[in-house]
């Protein structure tokens, strides 16, 4: 078969650099990400979409990007836990996770903050969750679970990483006004 | 040889010492995606290896085909038994598991072959095609089809340790432990219950799978990057299997996504270094989730007998159980399973007279080993079962009957063995039970919802399609014991190298020893204690490999005390050799020099009185203090093999758990909506990071308790390999846990500290599941509790 069948060019804009490739059809985002960009921070822990180790944000929503093929982000602008920092200091949900020791492999970490990172933005914007109660805009711990619940951690550090998400909810909404 | 995210030196400065929760030394690296996992390692021109596993439980090989394999473009090596270089089989203390299958496989996912290519999904697709014909024999699959006459005997001619005592060559190995006149005991007696149980196949399921990259070096040796438990356990199986001298297989730990027991055993390492030597690339392996759910070992299911004899006022006379746990197909650390459940099987209670004996068993089910809390758990499970129907037979609360019989410092264990460390058992229970209990029926007192009435906090949330009519609550209580260390006359060990320099006018510590830090916290720990000891605010944690001495394995609740023993150890010795230099050198510039009790603080040589006498650059100048010392706990013994007697342990470690939970009987939901524990520590190294393995644990115990188990069925092969069918609590399954730590020493150990990371696993098991028989009235001699097991369809 002829190989240009099998591949495509794509361009990404990945934390703010933008990359033109020619790839495979069938790979994966987490697969270029990681294999092809260098980027090894999203974790492949089951490669099925169950545990979001592999969670990035794409045009800044959550997304498993081990379910995504890289054909579909054509254009897209993908934000990693790489990409997460201003390049001075740490992302506040960064900042979180740290102060409140909300991790101990780490292996989940990845996934964990750019999860929180776009549950929080869901947040702010006022997105409902499947347990939003009612017309005020989202928060509290319920709501921090809900939208936390596609990240497994098996050390389970999940009333740290509940802590941390909550710290951070604030610091977070004056980050975004001061990053584009 | 250009390698990539091979680990680093871990640097910090001035980030408090013993006591305080000092943050993680490797904790920016792993919020910001750098920390390097061994799934992450990269090298120029590596290869990717594929196993190829067995699809039955038990057959023989008939033949291997590779020729059509080995012809796939970008295959470079396919390897099997016939090409192993030298020793063919590996264990950690048995040498009975292949590292190929040869002749016969003997459970589900064996692996057969190895495959070399230049890309992931090239070596798989060669591993599909090689032929390998097989004729499937009977299954061993428990303890009936092993110890019936003319069962197959899974391991013949076997020549290890315990061969010429167990009851079958199909009994790994066999511990009674017996203590008192049972037929006495038996007599006085007037109340007697009876009951069994089962727990099914725990699986570690750490989220990193099995990884490493292995690098043939020009001196014909190799280097691994790999997470692992143990480098040098490791070193000793792989340099036999490579045919290799010892000092040629040089192993350097990667980032370790989570442990927890799974690994302790060899997994892709022989594998990997085969294929890298075989080809002369570099070879990367990474276990997909599947693959991981077969490739190491998991936690052994068991079935119970108990028999719990007291007086009418509670006390209890004597216990007789039997523990059978099934190993699978071979050994791993059964023998240090069936040790643990034998001599913890009364759990923390004193009773004169015990009979309890516990076995492992050779299956065809998948091998078993370690997992968080090994052999304790099991019996845990039963033992406090057992405690909830003596109160319920004796009408007595359970917690009452448990603190009347709770062991406490100066205690006999059954093994013998004195009780000589603080055993606050019957405190521990009394703080979970004087905790306020959460409000019931928190969704019937919802706040801000409009409504009253907040779904959120139903058994089964959202999914729950009732308004809470048939919600119960129930609460139940357990307490455990478990050993820290490891037992029976084994010579554990570790090792600290400390060296201490001035750089730029400012003193510097580097730390090397080749403990595995695998979430733990114990490199947070290693620089608090340096800090402590040495004074100094800069300390560098060196990567852990082979070049320094072992430092044991990061199991057992070990790494604390013994490798943050061997720190602490090493630092004084450092301290003494800078007093000695600051006396030589310096010693005549004022007169506190020649006075005792000097240490380290700031950067400096202080008095008693807390005088600055020198800084360490005036001591050093540019010498160098480059010191490599053991540590050694005291030394234990094994245990009789006829009557278990014998001082089998070097320290115990107690945590008692209260589960609240609320149930839909009619649904089969179960929310637990707290779990509280409370546990002895000894001293908090680090208070954050003790709080946050006291949840860890606790949470995975919930998780045996309502949803986690292997599904071995249809020929004995794994049936659930994947996270949708596995479950793992998630977020929304993990309650409040509010958590009591105590802090009484154990003038033994480091610090007085108490190893921490099993004691909460073994308790929340039985106090999830005592609270949901509160609930429901259901006897529920099974873990995990399924849904169906509470409506009774």
């Amino acid at each position: 078969m002829d190989s240009r069948l099998l591949t495509s060019a794509v361009t990404l804009r990945v934390n703010g650099t933008v990359h033109r490739l020619t790839l495979d059809n069938r790979s994966t985002l987490l697969d270029t990400l990681r294999e092809d960009l260098d980027l090894t921070g999203a974790k492949k822990g089951c490669d099925h979409g169950q545990c979001g180790s592999c969670t990035v944000l794409v045009d800044g929503r959550r997304v498993n990007c081990c379910l995504l093929l890289t054909v579909a982000c054509d254009g897209s602008e993908i934000t990693t836990v790489e990409g997460l920092s201003d390049g001075w200091s740490l992302h506040p949900v960064q900042e979180a996770f740290l102060a409140r020791d909300a991790f101990q492999c780490g292996y989940c970490t990845p996934g964990q903050v750019c999860s929180a990172v776009g549950a929080l933005r869901e947040m702010a914007e006022g997105r409902p969750s499947a347990v939003t109660v009612g017309t005020e805009p989202p928060s509290g711990a319920a709501e921090i679970r809900e939208r936390m619940s596609g990240n497994l951690c098996r050390c389970a550090a999940y009333p740290n990483i509940v802590r941390a998400v909550g710290d951070a909810a604030e610091r977070a909404a004056e980050w975004w006004e001061r990053t584009p | 040889m250009d390698i990539l995210r091979t680990p680093t030196d871990l640097a910090q400065r001035g980030h408090g010492g013993v006591g305080e929760s000092a943050s993680r030394p490797d904790g920016v690296l792993k919020v910001t995606g750098e920390f390097a996992y061994a799934s992450d390692l990269w090298a120029r021109d590596m290869l990717w290896g594929h196993t190829l596993r067995s699809p039955h439980a038990h057959a023989e090989i008939v033949s291997v085909d590779t020729t059509e394999a080995l012809s796939v473009p970008g295959v470079h090596a396919v390897l099997t038994h016939a090409d192993l270089p030298a020793a063919t089989h590996y264990g950690l203390e048995i040498p009975d598991q292949p590292v190929l299958a040869g002749d016969v496989v003997r459970y589900h996912g064996e692996p057969v072959a190895l495959v070399a290519a230049d890309h992931p999904e090239t070596a798989r697709r060669a591993a599909a095609r090689i032929r390998v014909e097989y004729a499937e024999l009977p299954l061993v699959t428990d303890e009936s089809t092993a110890t019936a006459p003319g069962a197959p005997v899974l391991h013949p001619n076997r020549s290890d340790h315990y061969a010429d005592r167990v009851p079958h060559p199909n009994v790994v190995h066999h511990q009674p432990v017996r203590r008192g006149d049972l037929a006495a005991a038996k007599a006085r007696a007037e109340v007697v219950v009876t009951g069994e149980y089962e727990l099914g196949m725990q699986d570690q399921a750490p989220l990193g799978p099995e990884s490493g990259l292995a690098v043939p070096a020009e001196d014909g040796g190799v280097d691994l990057y790999v997470a692992t438990q143990w480098l040098h356990v490791d070193r000793e199986q792989l340099a036999p299997v490579l045919g290799l001298p010892r000092e040629l297989v040089r192993l350097t730990l990667s980032g370790v996504g989570g442990a927890f027991g799974a690994r302790e055993d060899l997994s892709m390492q022989a594998h990997a270094c085969l294929l890298a030597l075989r080809t002369g690339r570099p070879v990367k392996m990474v276990y997909s989730r599947d693959e991981s759910f077969v490739g190491h070992v998991h936690r052994h299911p068991a079935r119970l007998r108990y028999e719990h004899g007291a007086t009418r006022d509670g006390r209890l006379v004597y216990v007789r159980g039997r523990i059978v746990l099934d190993g699978g197909a071979y050994a791993s650390s059964s023998p240090a399973v069936v040790g643990n459940a034998a001599s913890l099987g009364l759990g923390p209670y004193v009773c004169d007279t015990v009979d309890i004996e516990a076995l492992a068993l050779y299956t065809n089910n998948p091998p078993c080993g370690a997992m968080r809390g090994f052999g304790a758990v099991q019996a845990c499970f039963a033992y406090e079962s057992q405690m909830d129907r003596l109160a319920a037979e004796l009408g007595m609360d359970p917690v009452s009957l448990r603190q009347l019989n709770a062991m406490s410092q100066g205690a006999t264990m059954p093994t013998g063995q004195p009780v000589d460390a603080p055993a606050p058992v019957a405190e521990l229970l009394r703080l979970v039970r004087d905790r306020p209990l959460p409000p019931p029926r928190q969704w019937e007192t919802a706040v801000g919802t409009g409504t009253g009435f907040d779904l959120r906090a139903l058994p089964g949330g959202l999914s729950n399609t009732t308004r809470g009519e048939g919600v119960v609550r129930g609460v139940g209580y357990a307490v455990g014991i478990k050993n820290v260390g490891f037992s029976e006359g084994y010579d554990d060990y570790s090792t600290a190298r400390v060296r201490l320099e001035v750089v730029n006018g400012e003193p510097v510590v580097l730390v090397h020893t080749a403990m595995a830090e695998v979430g733990q916290g114990g490199v947070t720990v290693q620089a608090q204690i340096a800090r402590t000891e040495l004074g100094v605010a800069k300390v560098v944690l060196h990567p852990a490999d082979t070049r320094v001495g072992s430092a044991g394995s990061t199991s057992a609740s070990r790494q604390t005390y013994m490798t943050g023993g061997a720190v602490r150890n090493t630092c004084l010795l450092v301290r003494e050799e800078v007093l000695r230099l600051g006396r030589e050198r310096l010693g005549d510039t004022h007169p506190g020099w020649r006075g005792d009790g000097l240490w380290l603080r700031d950067g400096a040589v202080v008095t008693a009185g807390g005088e600055v006498l020198a800084d360490l650059a005036q001591v050093l100048g540019d010498d160098v203090i480059d010191l490599e010392r053991e540590f050694r706990h005291r030394p234990t013994e094994p245990l009789d093999p006829e009557n278990g007697q014998g001082f089998g342990h070097v320290q115990y470690s107690f945590c008692a758990h209260r589960a609240v939970v609320e149930v839909d009987a009619e649904l089969g939901l179960v929310k637990v909506v707290e779990l509280a524990a409370a546990q002895d520590v000894g001293r908090a190294m680090n208070p954050q990071a003790v709080v946050g393995q006291i949840h860890g644990g606790s949470v995975q115990g919930l998780g045996l308790a309502v949803m986690e188990e292997i599904v071995v069925a249809d020929g004995a092969r794994v049936r659930n390999p994947s996270f949708t069918d596995y479950l793992i609590p998630t977020i929304l399954d993990t309650p409040t846990m509010p958590v009591d730590v105590l802090e009484l020493a154990d003038e033994h150990a480091p610090y007085g500290l108490r190893g921490i990371g099993e004691a909460p696993t073994l308790s929340s098991t039985p106090a999830v599941v005592a609270a949901i028989r509160a609930a429901t009235g259901l006897a529920l001699r099974r873990v995990p509790v399924r849904p169906e097991h509470l409506t009774g369809t």
